[in-house]
């Protein structure tokens, strides 16, 4: 990527390195606190969502055993797209984080898991837990921003390809599911000589198996089930189902880094960078959803994409608890609190594709500093822990 | 990967079967969803249910456990491995059983006496947990009585190093084999010992079995050299001890000096403390490869272990992503970001922590 003077004055240039030092602290307490009341609520919690997961799985899998009826295959659809989203969101990414680690159980352990998803857990671990989250919003090095396809950031040159972006756009939120196992693969890392061919067979391989799965369990086994008169319809049902996770996911995701409010930053800029100064990329670099505690789960609470970003690794369920905090931090050094409701955020996101798709462009005005009196009144989280 | 329950034992054709209807739930495992039904029907790993809690003194509980499916099994003496979740976490500990394998209702019993400053021994001494799940790992230990058993045997017994010898003597009783026993037992007093009214009534019953028993707060411990006062055929006789380290060390000198070794089988309730190293810095040893690395204390596993020439998972190297996990089989880690230390049995990330004496790793 070309050298370029910076389009926008980072909020993180204002700060002298004693705040950032101190910014760390405070953050690091925070963590502290949290991890010191871990404990059998939020056992309680994981263990009861995947339960539920569960039994909305079964539930709807039974419901389309008799696909071949109308009202059945809508009941049935719902509920499986219900199940698959918050597998994979409130359970899977979660749980892949090492967010349940702590409680030593090897069924509910990073190690372990895997999930309802064409990438295999080790590629999606690598290019997600410790690409992406360590380098996030860092241009050249955070192949989430745009996920080598798109041009999402107005730094990145434009090319005639992506005058197509809004078309393969739409194609990526249906088959969302599918451009992450491609993406996880970092063809760019190949390009560059960071990966061998022989890992990347490796990876094809377990992505290959992964996939096979995938399409014998959705597409071949549960359609068999419903019998001669059902196997259509259960296939279209599982089909409607994957479709409305993979949007899902997608809506999320994208107003998680890409909405108007988010910086991103130079490798020079981020160069021998303190714990402090990861707390603040983090902070300036992703961006919150606001919505109901029913929403929050279902948005694997991503919804809390900053408190997600700051700490990767906590319970997903304490985001809600420590945003207050967050949020005093941001007003008392004077950081933006990147937030919105969730058809403000995907607006936003929708215009930079398209805007980005033709030549030029620039950053889009930000927030500037968080301001209690213009938030709005969060609801009372679904746990209070 | 932490550790987990001892996985079940399965007939060829269960296993078939589980691996059709894995099509239908990966990336699940039918035992996912089986567990919505009853926990215990997991075959993954096998769980057991605390199903009744005896009071046996005033710090000491058995807890009856009924196992899951296809129980493999124990011979009395041995030892398990037992998984607690205590406040959401694991704890791994591992009990002597005080059941013999034939107990009519097939349940387990672990006796437990209370540390006040421990994290399971209090929970397991507490009635409120009955019901809960627990995890049983794997059957462990060579303290057994061979088949047939010996003619002439000696127990020596401490406190709650009572529990293993109960188990061997109530399979003993059931077959109605008891042979010639000599069972000295101490105990602080007289009242609150563990297992004490059973081995009373044992004695009042006639058979083979004769109790000596010794108060420790008004006769003092029981040394080796008392033996020929309390046993004193205890030469003839095949002896199993199981007590503090201090009187089974005494024992093992006093059974060699004799050039009697061989007739003396010991089990230590030392074996059960998982790793204990309080230095800064220690060897590091790598299970999959067997490499060795010496590491201080101030730097972090993966560092020092780089630094050799080894080749370890990392990611972000800062203690966020999870990518350079590793079980700690030995030994004990110090975290370098919060001074905490971790015991062996858990996952341990190495780019922020290092070793606090010798720890062995399974990477």
């Amino acid at each position: 990527m070309p050298m370029k003077e910076p389009m926008i004055e980072s909020p993180l240039a204002r700060l002298t390195p004693e705040q950032i030092e101190e910014i760390g602290r405070e953050f690091d307490a925070i963590h502290d606190e949290v991890f010191n009341s871990l404990g059998e609520r939020d056992a309680r919690y994981i263990r009861s969502i995947i339960a539920l997961h569960r039994q909305l799985a079964l539930l709807s899998r039974a419901i389309l055993l008799g696909s071949r009826y109308k009202p059945a295959w809508l009941l049935g659809t719902s509920v499986l797209g219900i199940a698959k989203i918050l597998e994979n969101m409130e359970i899977g990414h979660n749980v892949m984080h090492g967010q349940w680690d702590w409680m030593n159980d090897p069924k509910i352990n990073s190690a372990n898991w895997d999930w309802d998803s064409a990438s295999t857990p080790e590629a999606w671990k690598h290019s997600h837990n410790y690409v992406h989250h360590t380098f996030t919003n860092i241009r050249g090095k955070d192949i989430d921003l745009g996920y080598e396809i798109m041009r999402i950031d107005p730094h990145q040159p434009w090319h005639p390809v992506y005058l197509a972006q809004p078309f393969y756009n739409v194609l990526l939120a249906a088959f969302f599911e599918w451009g992450v196992a491609f993406h996880d693969l970092d063809l760019e890392a190949l390009k560059k000589g960071e990966k061998s061919k022989e890992q990347l067979l490796k990876e094809l391989k377990g992505m290959g198996g992964k996939a096979w799965r995938q399409i014998l369990k959705d597409y071949i086994a549960f359609p068999l089930l419903s019998g001669p008169g059902g196997f259509k319809q259960t296939l279209t049902a599982n089909f409607t189902a994957n479709l409305i996770r993979n949007f899902w996911a997608y809506a999320i995701i994208f107003c998680g880094h890409f909405p108007d409010q988010c910086y991103t930053f130079s490798q020079e800029e981020t160069e021998n960078e303190t714990r402090g100064g990861f707390y603040v990329r983090q902070l300036l670099g992703a961006a919150n959803i606001e919505g109901s505690p029913v929403f929050h789960v279902m948005a694997g609470n991503l919804g809390y994409q900053v408190e997600h970003h700051i700490f990767p690794d906590m319970p997903s369920s304490r985001y809600a608890q420590i945003a207050p905090k967050v949020k005093d931090i941001c007003e008392r050094y004077g950081l933006p609190y990147n937030s919105g409701r969730l058809g403000k955020q995907f607006g936003t996101v929708q215009r930079t594709i398209l805007r980005l798709a033709f030549p030029g462009g620039e950053p889009r005005p930000k927030p500037g500093a968080y301001r209690p009196e213009d938030a709005p009144v969060q609801g009372r989280p679904l746990i209070a822990v | 990967m932490p550790e987990s329950g001892a996985p079940v034992k399965m007939s060829p054709l269960v296993a078939g079967a589980l691996k059709v209807l894995e099509k239908f739930t990966s990336p699940l495992s039918p035992d996912d969803y089986f567990a919505l039904i009853n926990p215990l029907w997991s075959t993954r790993e096998t769980l057991g249910r605390i199903d009744r809690v005896h009071r046996e003194t005033d710090d000491s509980t058995t807890v009856y456990i009924t196992p899951g499916f296809r129980w493999g099994g124990h011979r009395p003496g041995q030892y398990l491995r037992v998984g607690f979740d205590i406040d959401g976490k694991r704890h791994w500990r591992a009990y002597s059983l005080s059941s013999d394998q034939d107990r009519p209702d097939h349940k387990l019993t672990l006796t437990v006496k209370r540390k006040d400053d421990g994290v399971v021994s209090p929970w397991v001494n507490d009635p409120r947990n009955l019901g809960s799940l627990v995890v049983l790992g794997a059957v462990e230990g060579e303290f057994v009585l061979p088949e047939p058993p010996p003619g002439k045997i000696l127990f020596v017994t401490a406190g709650s190093g009572i529990t293993p010898v109960m188990a061997m003597l109530q399979a003993l009783d059931r077959t109605d084999a008891l042979p010639d026993v000599v069972h000295v037992h101490s105990s602080r007093t007289g009242d609150d010992s563990i297992f004490g009214a059973e081995i009373d009534a044992l004695h009042e019953r006639p058979n083979g079995y004769r109790l000596v028993r010794r108060i420790t707060s008004t006769e003092g411990r029981a040394e080796p050299a008392h033996l020929d006062e309390l046993c004193p055929d205890w030469r003839e006789r095949q002896t199993y001890a199981c007590g503090p380290g201090a009187l089974l060390d005494a024992l093992t000198d006093h059974f060699r000096a004799e050039g009697l070794e061989d007739r003396l089988h010991v089990e230590s309730f030392e074996h059960f403390v998982m790793g204990s190293g309080t230095g800064e810095g220690g060897e590091v040893t790598l299970s999959a490869t067997g490499t060795q690395v010496t590491c201080d204390g101030t730097t972090p596993i993966l560092v020092a272990a780089e630094a050799a020439g080894a080749e370890l998972p990392f990611g972000c190297r800062m203690g966020i992503c999870h990518t350079c996990t590793g079980l700690l089989e030995h030994g004990t880690v110090r975290d370098l970001r919060t001074g905490e230390t971790t015991q062996a049995g858990k996952e341990i990330r190495t780019c922020v922590n290092s070793p606090d004496g010798p720890v062995t790793l399974k990477l």
